[in-house]
């Protein structure tokens, strides 16, 4: 089995945000995977591998595909020591693309890859926009599980049953190969991910993705990465989004710590008027 | 001259408050566009629907297929572009739900439109105001293709009123419905007599602090003391104290009550992104240095144990008076 893994490397989130020019300011940022891709690349490792003793499933692929400016090569590079096999790094300006320009690069990809499955985080935690992976299924005319909490992996035919939160619950969705799965926070839990190869009693760690080992960080050294130019996926550099300018918001006025629970009541219902 | 066509969902024979801010939004896109507002209901029994929805769209569109009993994004995407198409569309539009979320992108897939997610406001014919990096910026975007796809935030956009005179109800049929492959298998639903998390006027999160889902119980009482919905921050949801549709957050839902109270939660960027668009913030904590007291409103350092019961019995004090 091969899953496509498309991954976005995004400013550090826990950076304060600062404005140059009516923009973000990202001089000096620092970058990491964006985080919900990295539960995608966990999420894949643990559909490929018997988590017991870790072993790859035979014959088992995952690549990773990220389109970006050069230095994303960095982030790639934590994506193949986590256990991907390969990668395929997109060069182009953040400036160049948007979604729909990223979907036709990924439909160009995934007609030459032919994965059986394409695995990506539900939103990028920088844009937040969460538009890829079902814009990609909606070109495809493939099926999409979105935002998926848990997976079970049947066989004969292949299929994963897809937990997602929605309003009011947890909806159970199953889509057959190929679809579109995109991962939330509670993919990563120690049992969210069931492939039916890893007994049923082993717990993941539950703190999140793996982070690389020595030898996984030895080992991507050697891994292909293929860089490739947007041009060689028919994609203009014509984003329909164009971002006007990026404002902060207004700080919120100062609150105040009051006394005991009596003052609290008081005020709320007469300062506040919320009570 | 373009049209808003505004996907709205619906339970039994309403619409959710959710697609009342739809709508709100629609109205705003529509005299931007010199168009009108167009409901569109999709799924088995949407004709029930239709007469609530005629009170706030001129016209509305119902789709109604026994086929359609489950949502599915894979078999409403193709109906919603082809009503757009059929309708002179140049916005299309659903509330930032889970269906929304799901739903819109694909849609915009399929009318090869350039989409805004989670807009906070209208600021003219193409361009709209997001929150990016977890709401801590708005970034004002101009989108270039003759149709947009719009998902407004329900927390920003006030529910819409009734029309003067009810909309026409007109009926579309539903074409080939092919899911692709794809299956729903059932809902787990959380069943619950409090408000939506979204909707409501009041909310009562729970963090970490509370330790156990059993403690959530004196959240409960002071929630349904207050007509409040239930939510919890990422820690006490991950934790299994408590449902996970409870998560306020950036991951999450995005709430904007008139009152929110945040009772032993720190308050990470991700929590404060889903909720610090309430009126009053009100933060219960131990530890005086948490970051939840810098975005509250009114602070009381002290253990829930002792500050929660407390608060309900000053409250029901404060009822009896009135």
């Amino acid at each position: 089995m091969k899953i496509l893994v498309p991954v976005k490397r995004v400013p550090d989130p826990t950076q304060k945000a600062k404005i140059k020019d009516g923009h973000i300011d990202l001089t000096g940022a620092s970058w990491i995977v964006n985080t919900f891709d990295e539960y995608a690349v966990e999420t894949a490792l643990r559909l490929l591998e018997n988590g017991a003793d870790n072993t790859r499933t035979a014959g088992s692929e995952i690549v990773v595909v990220s389109i970006g400016p050069d230095d994303a090569a960095k982030e790639i590079r934590t994506c193949l020591a986590m256990g991907a096999d390969r990668a395929i790094h997109v060069v182009a300006k953040d400036e160049e693309i948007d979604s729909l320009a990223v979907v036709k690069v990924l439909q160009a990809v995934i007609a030459a890859e032919k994965p059986d499955f394409v695995l990506m985080g539900k939103q990028a935690v920088d844009g937040d926009a969460n538009q890829v992976g079902q814009m990609l299924a909606g070109k495809l005319g493939w099926p999409q599980a979105t935002f998926a909490a848990s997976i079970e992996m049947s066989k004969d035919p292949v299929a994963l049953t897809v937990g997602r939160e929605v309003d009011g619950g947890v909806e159970y969705k199953k889509v057959p190969s190929p679809a579109v799965v995109t991962v939330d926070l509670r993919i990563v839990g120690p049992k969210a991910v069931q492939n039916g190869v890893t007994p049923a009693s082993h717990a993941y760690s539950g703190e999140g993705a793996r982070l690389p080992s020595l030898k996984g960080i030895m080992a991507a050294k050697k891994k292909p990465l293929a860089a490739t130019k947007l041009a060689d996926y028919g994609a203009a550099a014509a984003p329909s989004i164009k971002e006007l300018s990026v404002t902060l918001p207004p700080p919120r006025p100062p609150g105040q710590i009051v006394a005991d629970i009596p003052t609290l009541v008081k005020k709320l219902a007469d300062e506040a008027k919320a009570l | 001259m373009g049209n808003v066509i505004a996907f709205c969902e619906f339970t039994g024979a309403n619409l959710r408050t959710s697609a009342l801010s739809n709508l709100a939004f629609a109205r705003q896109a529509a005299q931007h566009h010199g168009g009108n507002v167009v409901a569109l209901l999709v799924g088995a029994g949407a004709q029930a629907a239709s007469a609530h929805a005629a009170k706030f769209a001129p016209t509305v569109v119902v789709v109604d297929d026994a086929k359609l009993a489950n949502y599915l994004a894979e078999t409403y995407a193709p109906i919603v572009a082809t009503v757009a198409k059929a309708n002179d569309a140049s916005v299309v539009s659903a509330t930032a739900t889970a269906v929304g979320k799901d739903l819109m992108p694909r849609v915009a897939a399929l009318l090869d439109a350039g989409m805004a997610s989670d807009i906070a406001k209208v600021d003219g014919k193409d361009t709209f105001v997001r929150p990016i990096l977890a709401g801590n910026a708005y970034s004002t975007v101009q989108i270039s293709t003759p149709t947009i796809v719009v998902t407004p935030r329900q927390s920003e956009f006030e529910a819409a009123a009734e029309l003067p005179s009810a909309g026409t109800v007109t009926t579309a049929a539903a074409g080939d419905v092919n899911a692709a492959g794809a299956e729903f298998v059932r809902l787990d639903a959380q069943k619950s007599d409090r408000p939506e998390l979204t909707d409501a006027k009041v909310v009562v999160s729970g963090g970490r602090g509370m330790k156990t889902g059993e403690n959530f119980k004196v959240l409960e009482e002071l929630a349904d003391l207050l007509g409040a919905a239930m939510g919890a921050s990422r820690a006490a949801t991950d934790a299994g104290m408590v449902p996970a549709d409870w998560q306020v957050g950036q991951t999450g839902k995005i709430v904007a009550p008139n009152l929110y109270f945040a009772v032993a939660i720190s308050g990470a960027i991700q929590h404060l992104a889903g909720m610090k668009g309430s009126k009053t913030i009100v933060a219960i904590n131990k530890n005086k240095d948490e970051p939840i007291f810098q975005v509250a409103d009114y602070g009381v350092v002290a253990e829930w144990e002792k500050a929660v019961p407390e608060l309900i019995s000053e409250i029901k004090k404060l009822k009896a008076s009135r």
